[in-house]
């Protein structure tokens, strides 16, 4: 991360958690910073921060990945199918290579055949699914304790680590709530909260993604195939073998994300698991700008509307009303930068989610259903033109074949 | 010149046909690891698919999967993924099935009107991403898979929550029962007990002027210009930016009659069981059929008799779900046998060329 960049995010990490503050004192919402809350968010950020950082990989060499769902539910399957009958860390690799040879299959299509990117994904999401359904049908069926759609209990589980002597303290410093202070505890607190050692190599891999594509000779080659591949392959890169690794290294991402629904979240392989995070995952990694830290920043912001999807009533209006505020402070901002006509669009969002709040008592789930979605599409927006995916992604590339 | 457009036709079917054949030969290898009768498989298959009642059922499902790759496909002509039929469709059949609801008047008028309230609402849907593209270059592959998800959140929304649910059935919502005046009459062929439903004949109608629309309007001739090479297209004054709004508008217009032979011909109301996917096996199938009006209606009836037939396998104790495979498979080698074919061509073409010009400096 540069000098310049560091001090922004801290702000707008500081800056949230302030907002957030303020939400809960208003509302009364105070599971909305508390430790359960805060360690069930960081925990559902995993799988969607896996299959971004999976589409990541695949993007940065140029190939455009919409099969991570696909992927993702082979990793899901591969992990029920070995974990029932060979414990957790069978299960984990198992779903590595499953998402892998999804990946490969998906190169073939693609790299090899030159075949179009969003057609070959949307295969590889017709075949992940069929695929799985059918055996988990043969095989889960007569199995015991498991069905048509669903896999025996994994058996065993992943360590997972809770560090007492600094959660414990602020959990009983969180229930204060006390403004701000008993905040940013929920928040570091649930850092260290029953903190699953699959969440531990997640944040390694983001970091090891982020030296690997950005501070390694091989990484430059694997992005410049992304970016220039006949300026690549002039200067002796063989773009079509970094493309193959990406998107397989892809595949296996997207497999290790499946693998964290579960064994981690649920125990059981269960038939549309997955429910569309291969795509959420896609989406934060646009959302983070094609980069691992804007991807893990969007990875934590979904998976912490995921979670108050599931946790009671008035947090979902109190996101609404930390929705509102958000953008109007944003919208300050980008007055400042000059941009009068985003800011005026931001104005009248955070108005109308304002004037929402106010109005109404019971917001319903689907508000935080279709919250990423939305917050994706207002991001895309806003930024597109300031967004800089690969310049060649998306685009097939035959070598010696300059169009 | 005839022997020509015989030689178009065989290189156009080859491809689905070689396809379809790796398919079968893959899927007939996964049964065999998991020791099943090939032939028991597909002779089930056959002889349920070829029975009178069996044919209307392939007939119907038919029809909605042949409106959502017409949809699809008209976006492909212009390089436009439309991923978001999904989403148009069940939007707009919900807000058609509301509005019919309240209809009680003459079929002659209100089926006009819901298949109206249907395209404008699948259009709008659509225009949303084909906004976002033109003003603010957002692809639109990424928009309508976003406009996907918050379409269902909608819904769901609509029907649990405001008074358009109602309680239709034990723990069943649905818009309020369409009344019977509000229904499309289907008819009947020899020998069944069910009916066709009656849109089938108003998608051969889409059908008839999608192919009109391409091949004999300007609008055609430049949807398929700028398809083909934005810059040529832009350079003869083409507005691509238009076409691109246009194209939009059409395909979701088109996406939202997706769901009316269901709705206006069995089931008479939305709920939230409403069958949902048919997008994404409209993407399968425009591929399949090349995008061209005979080629999915091929496609479209081959899906309808694999998706009608496959209840079938559970029965003899093969998961139906081999049919998905078949269908992924055939999918993925149709477009890579398509990539080779166009490569084939390209390569000839180029040769011809060659040898066109070493003949003349050989005259000279």
């Amino acid at each position: 991360m540069n000098k310049r960049l560091l001090p922004r995010v801290l702000l707008l990490i500081s800056g949230a958690i302030m907002l957030l503050s303020i939400t809960r004192v208003l509302t009364g919402a105070n599971d909305l910073t508390s430790t359960g809350t805060m360690s069930a968010a960081f925990g559902l950020a995993v799988p969607i921060g896996l299959a971004g950082l999976g589409g990541l990989w695949s993007e940065r060499a140029g190939v455009a990945n919409i099969g991570l769902e696909g992927m993702m539910i082979l990793g899901t399957f591969g992990a029920g199918l070995a974990g029932w009958q060979y414990g957790v860390w069978a299960g984990l690799i198992t779903a590595i290579i499953f998402g892998a040879v999804g990946g490969l299959l998906f190169g073939l299509a693609t790299v090899t055949f030159g075949v179009d990117q969003i057609v070959a994904g949307t295969a590889i999401n017709i075949l992940g699914l069929g695929l799985t359904q059918f055996l988990a049908k043969l095989l889960f069926t007569t199995a015991p304790g498991g069905g048509a759609t669903q896999s025996p209990p994994i058996f065993g589980m992943l360590p997972a680590i809770s560090i007492p002597v600094i959660s414990d303290p602020l959990t009983s410093l969180q229930e204060k709530s006390w403004f701000l202070v008993s905040d940013v505890a929920g928040v570091v607190s649930g850092l260290f909260y029953q903190l699953s050692l699959l969440t531990i190599i997640t944040v390694i891999l983001f970091m090891l993604t982020k030296w690997i594509l950005w501070h390694t000779a091989f990484g430059l080659r694997l992005r410049s195939a992304g970016e220039n591949p006949w300026a690549a392959e002039s200067l002796g890169i063989k773009v079509n073998l970094y493309k193959y690794f990406a998107v397989t290294m892809s595949g296996g991402l997207a497999g290790l994300a499946g693998a964290y629904l579960a064994i981690v979240a649920t125990g059981v392989y269960r038939g549309g698991q997955t429910a569309g995070r291969g795509y959420i995952g896609l989406a934060t990694m646009i959302f983070g700008n094609w980069r691992p830290g804007g991807t893990a920043v969007g990875a934590t912001v979904f998976g912490y509307i995921d979670t108050l999807q599931l946790r009671d009533d008035a947090n979902i209006r109190g996101l609404v009303l930390f929705g509102s505020l958000l953008i109007l402070s944003l919208a300050g901002f980008i007055f400042k930068s000059g941009r009068r006509n985003t800011a005026l669009a931001f104005l009248i969002l955070g108005v109308v989610l304002g004037m929402a709040f106010l109005s109404t008592s019971v917001f319903p789930p689907e508000v935080a259903q279709i919250a990423p979605y939305l917050t994706t599409l207002i991001v895309l927006a806003t930024a597109a033109q300031r967004l800089r995916p690969p310049s060649a992604d998306g685009i097939p590339y035959r070598k010696g074949d300059h169009s | 010149m005839r022997t020509m457009s015989v030689k178009r036709i065989g290189d156009t079917l080859l491809a689905p046909i070689l396809a379809l054949i790796i398919a079968l030969i893959v899927t007939s290898a996964i049964l065999l690891a998991f020791g099943a009768d090939i032939a028991e498989v597909f002779g089930a298959m056959w002889s349920y698919g070829t029975r009178p009642n069996s044919i209307v059922l392939i007939l119907n499902l038919a029809t909605a999967y042949y409106l959502s790759a017409v949809a699809v496909a008209i976006g492909f002509k212009m390089n436009l993924f439309n991923i978001g039929v999904n989403g148009q469709y069940l939007l707009g059949a919900m807000v058609a099935a509301a509005v019919a609801g309240q209809l009680s008047l003459p079929g002659i008028i209100s089926l006009p009107i819901t298949i109206l309230v249907a395209m404008l609402v699948g259009a709008g849907w659509a225009g949303i991403a084909a906004w976002l593209k033109v003003s603010r270059g957002v692809s639109e592959v990424i928009s309508t898979i976003m406009l996907n998800f918050i379409a269902l959140g909608i819904i769901s929304y609509t029907i649990i929550r405001t008074g358009i649910g109602k309680d239709i059935a034990v723990n069943v919502r649905g818009t309020k029962l369409i009344p019977e005046s509000g229904w499309m009459p289907g008819f009947k062929i020899p020998g069944a007990a069910n009916e066709v439903y009656g849109f089938t004949l108003v998608a051969v109608a889409i059908g008839v002027g999608y192919w009109f629309l391409l091949n004999r309007t300007t609008f055609g001739f430049d949807l398929r210009a700028s398809g083909m090479s934005p810059s040529a297209a832009s350079a003869s004054g083409v507005n691509s930016r238009r076409m691109t709004v246009y194209t939009m508008l059409i395909s979701g217009a088109i996406a939202g009659l997706v769901a009316l032979p269901d709705l206006l011909g069995d089931s008479h109301t939305y709920t939230l069981n409403f069958p949902s996917g048919f997008g994404f096996t409209g993407i399968a199938i425009a591929l399949i059929g090349r995008n061209n009006p005979m080629g999915i209606a091929f496609g479209a009836l081959l899906w309808g008799f694999l998706d009608t037939t496959s209840a079938q396998l559970d029965l003899i104790g093969v998961p139906q779900e081999i049919v998905t495979i078949l269908q992924g498979v055939t999918v993925l080698a149709v477009v890579i046998a398509y990539e080779i074919a166009r490569r084939n061509k390209i390569r000839e073409q180029q040769q011809e060329v060659g040898r066109a010009l070493t003949e003349k400096s050989n005259i000279l």
